[in-house]
């Protein structure tokens, strides 16, 4: 049986791995490399670098770490942040990363999407969606430029939509991060995540909101997403990888051991 | 020596690491009198069939790869360029002829209602005893990234399940290969690309 992932994220910034509470007041928590090798060895499936930085500033920023992460490390990861070009995800794919992620740029171009998928495979195209839930209009809305507060904007994109397009256009995986519950630790966001497993048909991610372990068997079990994305759990030791791991399979979640 | 066969696709790192750390140098090269002095061979692969074949012809990579007498690993879409040909080009009813050194034709999995690609760790059932899986227990996890692959035949070693059973592991002759990733398969990967690097 294929099994659920469990995907410590890293958002890099300056070269650091950093963590902020719903994408504000960024606080260092460590260097990439050895951080990248202890996920993988406390059990992680996957890793997924963000390059927070890169997309709202307008330039690409040196990935040499990835080439470092990716001597030490013996599981898959994912690079995510500045990925304008074919020239961009080619250049990180041979660092040696698995696959690469595209946000903002594929809300700004969406045709990008398609010319990575046929010169790459569609398997190593990841689209990340920032979705945030509006209380006040009851909208699902896809944000771009989130890495940067000041240069967050709202698309015209409802994110169901913006799922839909996305497959059709290439797309061979989905982090869907909802940002009303990112760095707040009160669980995934399991209705709207259910509502995206409906119309995707490609692996989805779900990304925003774990603080406990339960969280993590409610989003498999009810929400049936391919993998689980968290960050400040893993990085401040609230949950450790291998005992989440043990507790998943007693909840019937099939786990790679 | 160990080489890399230079096939002109972007994730030769990955694979090149993962051999650096059991100890081993790697040569990573293209060039005819390289690779028939090599005692392993590997021939990684990411993209899709129809460009990673027009890169071998364009470096006239084809008839060396077939005239090899040494132990070669073709890696995911490396190891689909082994089969006789592949479905996986952009109009759908043509076959792209590929190195035809295992048996069979590579396929789009028909996984529906599961998700397609098959992206993931998967459990791996290898035939008893083959030396490529040795101290590899059977149900073991590898890691899989693809949405075309091999159906299971006479060469099949090993036999992985998404929808149908399809070859997880192939072997004719000395060509080898492996639908998932060795390299980021985690300790069981290295136990794998350790074993056959003491075939």
């Amino acid at each position: 049986m294929l099994a659920k992932r469990i995907i410590p994220c890293l958002d890099v910034k300056d070269g650091q791995v950093v963590k902020g509470v719903q994408f504000r007041n960024h606080e260092v928590v460590g260097d990439i490399v050895p951080l990248a090798k202890r996920y993988a060895e406390e059990g992680a499936d996957e890793l997924v670098f963000y390059d927070i930085t890169a997309s709202s500033d307008d330039r690409v920023v040196d990935k040499s770490w990835v080439s470092r992460v990716a001597e030490v490390i013996d599981i898959p990861f994912c690079v995510a942040g500045g990925i304008k070009t074919e020239e961009d995800a080619r250049r990180i794919l041979e660092f040696g990363a698995d696959k690469v992620s595209i946000n903002s740029p594929a809300l700004a171009d969406p045709s990008l999407i398609n010319r990575l998928s046929a010169k790459f495979g569609t398997q190593c195209i990841v689209i990340g969606i920032d979705s945030y839930f509006d209380e006040a209009t009851g909208q699902h809305q896809v944000k771009q430029f989130t890495g940067n507060e000041k240069a967050t904007v709202t698309t015209k994109w409802n994110t169901f939509d913006w799922i839909k397009e996305v497959q059709s256009r290439g797309a061979g995986e989905i982090v869907l991060n909802v940002m009303n519950q990112d760095g707040v630790r009160c669980g995934y966001d399991i209705e709207q995540l259910s509502t995206a497993r409906a119309i995707a048909t490609v692996p989805l991610i779900a990304s925003g909101g774990a603080g406990e372990m339960v969280h993590f068997a409610e989003v498999f079990n009810t929400a049936d997403v391919d993998g689980a994305l968290a960050a400040s759990v893993f990085h401040k030791q609230i949950i450790n990888i291998g005992e989440l791991k043990s507790y998943l399979k007693t909840q019937q979640v099939e786990i790679r051991l | 020596m160990i080489v890399i066969i230079d096939t002109g696709c972007a994730n030769l790192s990955s694979v090149r690491f993962a051999i650096e750390r059991l100890g081993y140098q790697v040569t990573v090269s293209k060039d005819p009198a390289i690779l028939q002095q090599a005692d392993k061979l590997f021939l990684p692969g990411v993209g899709t069939a129809k460009e990673a074949m027009a890169n071998l012809i364009e470096r006239d990579l084809v008839n060396q790869v077939s005239k090899l007498t040494q132990p070669v690993l073709g890696i995911c879409l490396g190891m689909q360029m082994l089969a006789e040909g592949s479905e996986e080009s952009f109009c759908e009813q043509k076959i792209i002829k590929t190195l035809g050194l295992v048996d069979g034709f590579v396929k789009k999995m028909d996984v529906a209602p599961l998700r397609s690609p098959h992206m993931g760790w998967n459990q791996v059932t290898p035939e008893v005893g083959n030396p490529l899986f040795k101290d590899i227990p059977a149900g073991s996890y590898f890691y899989f990234v693809h949405s075309y692959a091999l159906p299971v035949n006479d060469n099949t070693i090993a036999s992985c399940e998404y929808g149908t059973p399809f070859t997880a592991a192939v072997n004719k002759d000395n060509f080898y290969g492996v639908q998932f990733h060795p390299e980021r398969s985690g300790k069981t990967g290295t136990q794998l690309i350790k074993n056959f690097l003491e075939l």
